[in-house]
């Protein structure tokens, strides 16, 4: 027996008002007047497909059945599930495993090309913890598309992640059955080193694709199962077309108040992630012990899981969520900052963005992988003191001691602000540049960059934690830099 | 303690070339003109030197690497050549490496010169980066207003001082250095401003505005050292010695243990005590007449009057406000301009600080000559708050 045992999401701060992007395009095209309604997430400049899917691993690890610092100890696999990946050879959930302190003799294994990508990793990881070689597993989910101007994509996309833990056993959700239905059923695609969709008809893709392939997968998990389509739920089917997932459950019996809220008002639509997102989102709310939940995710065919919710799902864990995190969100109804996160518009940087230190030292990242990754520091065992970067000799001016530091990580350390400055002349995406000095509460400091965070916002003593993000790209060479950066604590997450 | 530097050096000439924007000057034309005020000065030539110190900070937009590039442009006679390289104290650093030598009795006459062509960038302000494999991959971004900013926070909560009164203070600051750069024709800024203006100027890194921030400026400085027993034999008068030379670098602990609290510079307090320590003073606050201090922007300069003991801790914006350091009150600071007005031409401005004391102590400073000085200090600082190298130089007549 399989089951998801925990569950996690992370939504950007930053929401799209699309008001502001249907704005922007009815001089071209009229029929954008109609299609300003809610808003949909967007990464900042420094977030990507990996700094995302770190974001909701902590948050789904942080409520497992090991939180604290060995959260995920036990896991022996992550699977990451992305079209949007930054790397096209060198293994990104190796980088997210690494940031987690979770890399080793672990599986690790990126699940692409397709948008089904994240039921299948899901798939794959309960089937391989039923089995006699995993025992618990993380499954993350997680996109940045890229959506050219004025596109369908521009306003139906969000940017989000979502992690499940799946483990032996009966968990939150206990795992009834799988069917996979592959079909080349080519409803858009993205060639090899494209930045964007190329997209077919809707309604030929609702039509011939959608309604003929969906409800083949659904009605066979059914028949596995031995369930009746009526007796579901709970119905989980991203998709961007408009009434297609009330299509499916019509023409397979389920009920319509099964259908799963798709985040669109809120969110937008985040990929492969999006099932997972989605799920997550219904974990949240706590689900009625014996509830049968079926998930489905459509791309070149089609992936469908059944799931019967246990006693543990009444209550719901204490993760942000995707609930939590649409509720710190921002609006923003700044298009033209939208376009420029997204190099969708051919901006004048200044001088100033003319580095040419962006070449990266690949054998210092992998010697220093623990502490540009993980974020880990020293911890002195004759004094005691916290410090990052670990080094040979205690920093402590009393200590002073050699070879004495074990690893301590600051990533789940609270910390506040000591010095800060917000400052215009440094070139940075999103100016201006806030840094300065943070302390951690049981010991320990750096300089760090800021983010996340608005003008006024900061303050000497503003509680903060740290988040992974983008340090800087080399778009010479195609290499991008992780590191962490602090945010402030804001409402629930505080 | 070592028995110091005290009086063992004499200064035996110095030269500094304007500074600004030097758009028809190169490094190699900055350094001939402040070498030859310098050879005039001290009454040889050339081939009288014994060896030479070089101190540039950004090679790689400057001159390039090593001692050869002053030793090119001066046609020096095949005398050893040290380029150093200590952030914007290296001036400083160049300084000590002669003034050591001819301690040492190892040369009789030594030259330190320094230099920076920074217009040659196609921008305002500097370059970024600290270098290193390591630092790019995880080091806050960060530019020098940036960093020196981060005092303003940490000061201010720690003296409970609102952000208009440090901003007016700031401001005193800035409108003494304009004011004091006006009387001097090497100096890059030479308009005086107001207040008004100081406070209204745009925002460059809070609470920073344009008008706390130094000119960023092409130039160069030297000075020839030797014994005071030379000095006298070559028949120079009013002899200046070198009274203490200290210097003090972070090791980490500002920027890594929690003993620091972001208001001061641990480094300046660390080189100013042991400088004092060398040249014999008791009481600073009394006994210094004049100083230049590493005034890059008006907070560094609020903060480091502290760390140099000269107000009391959380007393300078008092004292600013006060005037007890403009060109009038009880001890001038910045009587050239400073970094601020004079410029900062990074690898000489240690050099171009004791320029301003020396020929204030020679009684040769013309319209902005102080009544009397006996003792001069020098304040020369890289880094950031939280990393940076500390040099604190006294020179005086000679005893």
């Amino acid at each position: 027996m399989a089951g998801i045992s925990a569950f996690g999401a992370y939504v950007p701060r930053l929401r799209l008002a699309r008001s502001a992007i249907a704005a922007a395009h009815q001089w071209s095209d009229p029929s954008f007047k109609g299609k300003g309604k809610g808003e949909r997430a967007i990464a900042n400049w420094d977030e990507d497909a990996i700094t995302m899917a770190v974001e909701a691993a902590r948050d789904c690890l942080a409520h497992g059945a090991a939180p604290g610092p060995e959260a995920g100890a036990s896991l022996d696999a992550l699977y990451l599930a992305s079209t949007t990946l930054p790397f096209a050879d060198r293994q990104n959930a190796g980088i997210v495993a690494t940031a987690l302190s979770l890399d080793g003799q672990r599986r690790t294994l990126d699940i692409t090309g397709s948008q089904r990508a994240g039921t299948t990793a899901l798939l794959e990881a309960l089937q391989a913890v039923s089995g006699p070689y995993s025992n618990q597993a993380l499954v993350v989910g997680t996109d940045k598309r890229q959506a050219k101007a004025a596109s369908a994509g521009e306003l139906a996309y969000g940017d989000g992640a979502a992690a499940l833990l799946v483990e032996e056993g009966e968990g939150l959700l206990t795992f009834l059955a799988g069917v996979t239905e592959t079909a080349d059923f080519v409803d858009h695609f993205r060639g090899a080193g494209d930045a964007f969709d190329y997209t077919w008809e809707e309604r030929w893709i609702r039509d011939e694709g959608i309604s003929q392939i969906v409800p083949e997968a659904v009605n066979a998990v059914l028949a596995k199962a031995g369930v009746e389509a009526s007796a579901i739920d709970h119905f989980i089917f991203p998709s961007t077309i408009g009434r297609a997932a009330d299509g499916v459950a019509k023409s397979v019996g389920i009920k319509a108040e099964a259908l799963a809220d798709n985040l669109s008002a809120t969110l937008g639509e985040c990929g492969t992630a999006h099932a997972l997102v989605m799920l997550s989102h219904l974990l949240e709310g706590g689900l009625k012990p014996g509830a049968l939940v079926l998930v489905a995710a459509f791309g070149q065919g089609c992936d469908a899981l059944l799931f019967r919710a246990t006693e543990a799902a009444a209550t719901p864990q204490g993760t942000l969520g995707v609930r939590g995190h649409l509720a710190l969100g921002k609006t923003s109804d700044n298009y033209m900052q939208y376009l420029a996160f997204n190099d969708l518009v051919t901006l004048e940087k200044g001088m100033r963005a003319e580095r040419d230190d962006y070449k990266t030292a690949l054998s210092v990242t992998y010697r220093k992988r623990d502490m540009l990754l993980a974020l880990e520091g020293g911890k002195c065992t004759q004094c005691g003191t916290l410090q990052f970067p670990r080094t040979d000799i205690c920093v402590n001016p009393q200590c002073g001691a050699h070879h004495t530091q074990e690893p301590h990580s600051f990533r789940d350390s609270k910390a506040s602000v000591l010095t800060w400055s917000a400052d215009y002349l440094t070139y940075i995406p999103n100016p201006p540049s806030h840094y300065g000095m943070i302390t951690f509460e049981d010991g320990g400091r750096f300089m760090t960059d800021f983010t996340d965070v608005d003008v006024g916002e900061l303050d000497v003593g503003t509680p903060v934690k740290m988040m992974f993000r983008i340090k800087s790209s080399d778009r010479l060479r195609g290499f991008v830099r992780y590191f962490w950066k602090a945010v402030p604590q804001r409402g629930q997450d505080a | 303690m070592a028995r110091g530097i005290k009086d063992k050096v004499a200064i035996l000439g110095m030269g500094c070339s304007r500074f600004g924007e030097r758009w028809e000057s190169g490094a190699e034309e900055l350094m001939v003109e402040a070498y030859e005020e310098a050879l005039l000065d001290a009454g040889i030539d050339g081939s009288q030197l014994d060896a030479a110190w070089f101190s540039t900070h950004y090679e790689e937009i400057n001159v390039g690497k090593g001692g050869l590039p002053l030793a090119t442009a001066l046609r020096l006679p095949n005398i050893a050549v040290t380029r150093v390289e200590n952030f914007c104290a290296s001036g400083s650093e160049a300084f000590r490496g002669a003034v050591y030598a001819v301690a040492s009795g190892a040369c009789d006459i030594a030259l330190a010169l320094g230099v920076e062509k920074l217009k040659d960038t196609g921008y305002g302000g500097l370059p970024g980066s600290l270098g290193g494999t390591l630092n790019a991959q995880w080091a806050a971004t960060g530019s020098a207003p940036g960093n020196f900013a981060q005092l303003a926070s940490a000061y201010r909560a720690k003296h409970g001082v609102s952000r208009d009164d440090l901003k007016r203070a700031l401001a005193h600051i800035s409108v003494k250095s304009h004011a004091n750069g006006a009387k001097n024709d090497k100096a890059h800024l030479r308009k005086p401003i107001t207040e008004e203006q100081a406070l209204s100027a745009p925002m460059i890194a809070e609470p920073l505005g344009l008008f706390d921030c130094c000119g960023v400026s092409d130039g160069a400085a030297a000075c020839i050292v030797t014994t005071p027993e030379i000095a006298k034999q070559l028949g120079k008068e009013r002899i200046v010695t070198v009274k203490a030379l200290q210097l003090s670098l972070s090791n980490g602990s500002e920027a890594g243990h929690n003993s620091w609290d972001g208001s001061y510079f641990h480094t300046t307090r660390i080189a100013a005590r042991k400088a004092y320590e060398e040249a014999g003073i008791k009481k600073p606050r009394e006994e210094v007449s004049m100083f230049e201090c590493h005034d890059c922007f008006s907070v560094t300069e609020l903060v480091t009057m502290e760390d140099l003991q000269l107000s009391a801790e959380g007393g300078a914006i008092t004292d600013v406000l006060d005037g007890f350091y403009d060109a009038d009150g009880t001890i001038p600071c910045q009587i050239d301009g400073g970094l601020k007005c004079f410029g900062h031409p990074i690898g000489a401005s240690g050099i171009r600080m004791l320029y301003e004391m020396y020929l204030q102590l020679s009684h040769r400073a013309g319209p902005r000559q102080l009544e009397a000085p006996r003792i001069g200090m020098t304040h020369n600082l890289g880094g950031s708050p939280m990393s940076n190298v500390a040099a604190v130089c006294i020179i005086g007549a000679a005893e």
